[in-house]
């Protein structure tokens, strides 16, 4: 049986609720399902034996600006078993902006999650350490949405007296 | 036959203090590293044996700022780092002069963006601004003999000594 196939029961007979689809784009696979079942979908990929995806690559968002669910969050990950790298995608809403967090299934995802919350964001509910990683912790505001000038706003990063 | 002709003769120069001071100062700078990114490449080219920054008496770079009175500040500067070249440059000790290397450090260069500060010139006094991307050593090596050309016509009497109160310096954040 074709991997992708395999992935795709095994999804649909573990998880029936979680409006899962399944699309493929230049022969990557991708999984969208509701953000609700991230972490069990993405415990469940890692944890079964015939699947074994052990690597979490990366994690980001895309701002598609005026969709009615702004934010999709999405996760790279890989298999070494299989030598397959698949995406999943949640959408989440501007309006609740919280989505689980997944550092309690690769602690990789700790400091991409933060990332991702320093971006955009978007709050990854249960996370141990949820602070900004690059900006300064008292910017206000998320630089990769639609929305952020490219220069970003006066007099928002603090400079040294002259 | 004149003084100064006598004095030649038996082998004394006569000139200016303040001539001398500039000579011996322009002729010994020490310069800061202050490398943050790829310019800073072309700045220890700069110093190799090829182009040699040693000819101009500024082989000594020194690693603490203390001992420098020259910054060149070779690299993209970042918001975040600012904060960090604006506490070195306080710590060297006066006189002192800033080489803006390259052009994210003028202007920020190809990074106009949110994160990069668009030209130190925002929160240091720059005295050379060094063109290119990044610019080559001789290119430094140029702007290094703008900077002896501008201390060569210091005189002692520019740097008169601050109060406390007066010097801009940043306390311990």
């Amino acid at each position: 049986m074709e991997l992708k196939q395999l992935i795709s029961q095994k999804l649909q007979t573990s998880f029936p609720e979680a409006e899962l689809e399944f699309s493929e784009f230049r022969n990557e696979f991708n999984v969208k399902f509701n953000k609700k079942f991230v972490n069990p979908i993405c415990k469940f990929l890692k944890e079964d034996s015939e699947l074994e995806f052990l690597l979490c690559e990366d994690v980001t968002a895309v701002d598609w600006a005026k969709r009615k669910n702004r934010f999709t969050v999405v996760y790279h990950i890989f298999s070494l078993k299989l030598n397959l790298r698949i995406a999943l995608k949640a959408d989440v809403d501007e309006t609740d902006c919280v989505i689980d967090t997944v550092s309690s299934v690769w602690k990789t995802s700790n400091w991409q999650e933060r990332e991702t919350y320093d971006m955009y964001g978007i709050k990854f509910k249960n996370h141990p350490d949820l602070r900004r990683i690059y900006m300064p912790e008292e910017f206000e505001y998320y630089p990769l949405r639609k929305d952020f000038p490219l220069l970003g706003i006066p007099g928002s990063l603090p400079l040294p007296k002259k | 036959m004149g003084l100064e002709a006598k004095l030649n003769s038996d082998g004394f120069l006569v000139t200016q203090l303040d001539a001398v001071v500039a000579w011996a100062r322009k002729n010994s700078v020490y310069p800061m590293p202050m490398g943050i990114s790829c310019c800073a490449i072309e700045m220890m080219a700069s110093a190799d044996p090829k182009y040699d920054i040693a000819r101009f008496g500024s082989e000594v770079m020194r690693f603490t700022p203390r001992q420098c009175d020259l910054m060149i500040v070779a690299g993209t500067v970042t918001y975040k780092m600012s904060h960090v070249v604006r506490k070195i440059y306080d710590q060297m000790p006066d006189p002192k002069w800033v080489i803006a290397m390259g052009a994210c450090t003028s202007t920020g260069g190809m990074y106009r963006s949110y994160s990069v500060v668009q030209g130190i010139d925002q929160f240091l006094p720059v005295d050379v601004y060094l063109a290119g991307c990044p610019p080559r050593p001789d290119n430094l090596l140029n702007a290094l003999i703008q900077i002896q050309n501008k201390i060569g016509r210091t005189r002692a009497r520019d740097f008169q000594n601050l109060k406390l109160p007066e010097l801009n310096v940043i306390q311990n954040n």
